[in-house]
């Protein structure tokens, strides 16, 4: 039984064999394809795969590990695949693989944050991410140096690096109402914002670094002055009330706006890091440098309601200072309270004049004793301080320095420290005496009598009145009745089919007849002037017998 | 053994086409003129290299996402046994036991019988036949199922594109996955379960 099947078997086989062989072989592809896949996935994998990076944030909110993306320019470029406290519990720490492609992002100068939506009076930002979660916001600088921890920043960045502008760096007194993000204004477009701020090592002035975007960095020029146009600026002085802002954000929000000064300046745009300082408004940004101020006091004698610390101190219409002190003295021999008041005086804001003050009080080395110097003669010709009212509305005073006629003599003490100014009484003390001696005038007037004869003339008026009332107009309507039955009978009179009327028509008739008699007997006697003399021919015409019998009589 | 004599014992050979049974000698078949083989050619050699291609390229099927959902902007890849313990932990764990069935067991099932298979036909061993023949009619009954997650992942792709609202796209995994799935079919079509009847007393006879 097994014999005749092997034979079978070897007649069949050979060409199948010779078939298997070859297959078999084919057949070991398959896997070695699947290999060949796998390995290559791996190897993808592998070298797609970036540095892996450690990301510190003070709350891990909003982020997820395995789901939170790192994206640059909303660019996928990582993704955090672990998060956990840091060893002191003051930090989480997200780990991030990051892509290939974005190695560079593992550099010393590399910055990450957290976007999630913000609402800030600044504006709204992340809206996207309300929906689709939050994402870290990554931002690489120039840096080569490989790091792999990074500390994430609180809030965005408000400039990516690489951005075309400039940052600027300016000195304030306090930030007012500024804030990282505040805006830059340019001629009311905003133009920029505030990136940072610090306190100077010594803590008395702020530093604040801001951006501004290409192309308006070209306008900040070398002269450029900065002023804070934060918020509302309500000012009140003798000036009136002021209120200025820059833009409703500015409201809100604060800001900082430029712009270089007016007339000739120096135009050349600034540096990458300029400074400048940060004045408070725009007026004292376009005001000229004032330089060191001297010192001056003044004594006054009247009340002082109304002049306030920081008033104007005013030449000729210049405003030359302000008042810093204003206080109370008292002179025990004289039981007086006169006013002590300070004030600030610029010299460079005399303009010309204030150089040849200069020049004048050069070979004084000590500045009180310069001015002093300077001062003295002026006092002499009758340079007095006066408070004067700027504004009637408000009250509000402020010293004018002006020369006053007539001004009582004044000892001038030229050693005294500060310099002491003479004053004198100041409009509202001469206002004062003139509204007195008004009040007075008016007070002479005999308001009284003048009543009591206004009385009895307005008691004689009204007797006549009711006399008037009662006879005459009765007696004036009779007289209106009989002019109106006197017109009547004149209407009658002429009426056209009046008597009158028609004797005068007759009348005027016989008249035209008359005058055309007349007419043919001046005729007749022209043509016979000896008529006169003769008489009349013998035989007249019977149309010319009347004439003639008219002529004899 | 007390089993009923093979076909080749009988001197004759079975289509694989039309299954018309003729004498061993001839080397087509009589009626359909196909190629007569008294066992399908190579056949464990092919179950080898399909068996083992679908388990290399079942790594990448299990490692790789097998799909990118987003729902209102945030977007996230999963793959099978992500899907499955995500479903888990949402409570819906008779979901996430179909998937794990269909997508896990099953081919995991399919490796381990036809590995089976495989090891005992290739020692012809006579261990446990009938329960062998039993174990490879299941692994081809539930061959075609394991398909249900490339099903999934293709309709869900198809219907859902609401743009921000929700979108879905395949990713590279479940390509693998149906890779796997086709490669084991593959594998259990060319093995011939005849060989599971071929005992050691038979060793001297081609295994073709």
């Amino acid at each position: 039984m097994s014999e005749p099947k092997h034979l079978e078997n070897t007649e069949t086989m050979p060409p199948v064999i010779g078939r298997r062989r070859w297959s078999a072989g084919l057949i070991w592809l398959v896997p070695i394809v699947a290999a060949l896949i796998g390995i290559g996935m791996v190897i993808h994998n592998r070298q797609s795969e970036g540095p892996a990076i450690e990301i510190s944030f003070l709350t891990a909110e909003g982020l997820e590990a395995g789901k939170t993306q790192v994206k640059y320019k909303d660019v996928v470029i990582g993704l955090v695949d672990s998060i956990r406290l840091a060893d002191d519990r003051s930090q989480i720490v997200a780990r991030v693989q990051l892509d290939k492609t974005a190695a560079t992002f593992a550099t010393a100068d590399s910055r990450y944050w957290v976007v999630r939506p913000r609402f800030g009076t600044s504006g709204v930002s992340g809206i996207g991410t309300l929906l689709s979660g939050a994402y870290i916001g990554a931002d690489t600088g120039v840096s080569k140096d490989a790091q792999k921890r990074f500390v994430g920043l609180e809030r965005p960045p408000a400039v990516i690096h690489g951005s075309p502008g400039k940052r600027f760096t300016l000195h304030a007194a306090d930030m007012g109402s500024l804030d990282v993000g505040s805006p830059v204004y340019y001629r009311r477009i905003q133009v920029g914002r505030v990136i940072s701020y610090d306190l100077d090592k010594d803590g008395k002035q702020m530093r604040i670094e801001l951006f501004v975007d290409a192309p308006y960095d070209q306008y900040v020029s070398v002269s450029a002055r900065f002023w804070n146009a934060s918020g509302v600026d309500l000012n009140l002085d003798a000036n009136g009330l002021k209120l200025s802002t820059q833009s409703l954000a500015t409201v809100v929000a604060g800001g900082i706006a430029f712009q270089t000064p007016p007339g000739p300046r120096d135009a050349t745009p600034a540096a990458e890091g300029a400074e400048f300082s940060l004045f408070d408004d725009l007026q004292a940004a376009m005001a000229p440098p004032d330089g060191e101020p001297d010192y001056l006091q003044m004594r006054f004698e009247q009340s002082l309601r109304g002049l306030s610390v920081g008033a104007q101190v005013d030449f000729r219409g210049i405003v030359v200072g302000r008042v810093v002190s204003i206080d109370l003295d008292y002179e025990a021999d004289k039981q007086r309270f006169p006013m002590m008041v300070g004030a600030v005086i610029y010299p460079q804001r005399f303009g010309r004049a204030g150089e040849k003050i200069a020049q004048i009080g050069h070979a004084q080395s000590d500045k009180n004793l310069r001015l002093a110097t300077f001062v003295k003669p002026l006092v002499a010709r009758g340079l007095r301080a006066q408070a004067r009212v700027g504004n009637l509305l408000t009250g509000q005073l402020y010293v004018a320095l002006d020369f006053v006629a007539n001004a009582p003599e004044v000892a001038f003490d030229a050693a005294a420290r500060p310099v002491e100014l003479p004053t004198a009484p100041g409009s509202i003390d001469q206002l004062q005496e003139q509204l007195t001696g008004l009040v007075a005038k008016i007070d002479k007037i005999p308001f009284e009598s003048i009543g009591k004869h206004l009385d009895s003339t307005v008691a004689q008026l009204d007797q006549t009145l009711r006399q008037v009332n009662e006879t005459t107009l009765p007696q004036f309507s009779a007289t209106l009745a009989g002019a109106q039955g006197t017109l009547g009978s004149a209407k009658q009179a002429i009426a056209a089919d009046a008597p009158l009327q028609q004797n005068l028509a007759q009348t005027l008739a016989e008249i035209q007849r008359a005058a055309r008699s007349l007419r043919v007997l001046g005729d007749y006697l022209g043509v016979h002037p000896e008529t006169l003399l003769r008489g009349k021919p013998t035989d007249p015409p019977p149309s010319a017998t009347k004439p003639p019998s008219e002529d004899k009589p | 053994m007390n089993l009923a004599p093979r076909a080749r014992d009988l001197g004759l050979t079975c289509c694989h086409t039309c299954g018309q049974a003729s004498s061993s000698t001839t080397a087509h078949c009589p009626r359909c003129r196909s190629r007569l083989h008294a066992r399908k050619p190579d056949s464990l050699a092919r179950t080898w290299a399909f068996l083992l291609a679908a388990l290399i390229l079942y790594i990448p099927a299990n490692t790789l996402p097998v799909m990118y959902t987003s729902m209102l902007g945030r977007g996230e890849s999963s793959t099978i046994l992500h899907g499955v313990v995500e479903f888990w932990k949402a409570g819906s764990w008779d979901i996430a036991l179909l998937i794990f069935i269909a997508s896990v067991a099953v081919p995991s099932t399919k490796f381990l019988a036809l590995g089976t298979l495989l090891v005992t036909a290739q020692r012809r061993s006579t261990w446990a036949q009938p329960q062998r023949a039993r174990l490879y009619r299941f692994v081809e009954l539930i061959g075609y199922w394991s398909m249900l997650d490339v099903v999934v992942v293709a309709l869900v792709s198809a219907l859902v594109q609401f743009q921000l609202l929700g979108t879905a796209e395949p990713r590279l995994g479940i390509v693998f996955f149906g890779l796997v799935v086709v490669l084991t079919m593959f594998a259990a079509m060319s093995f011939d379960p005849r060989l599971i009847w071929d005992s050691d007393d038979d060793k001297n006879l081609p295994r073709n």
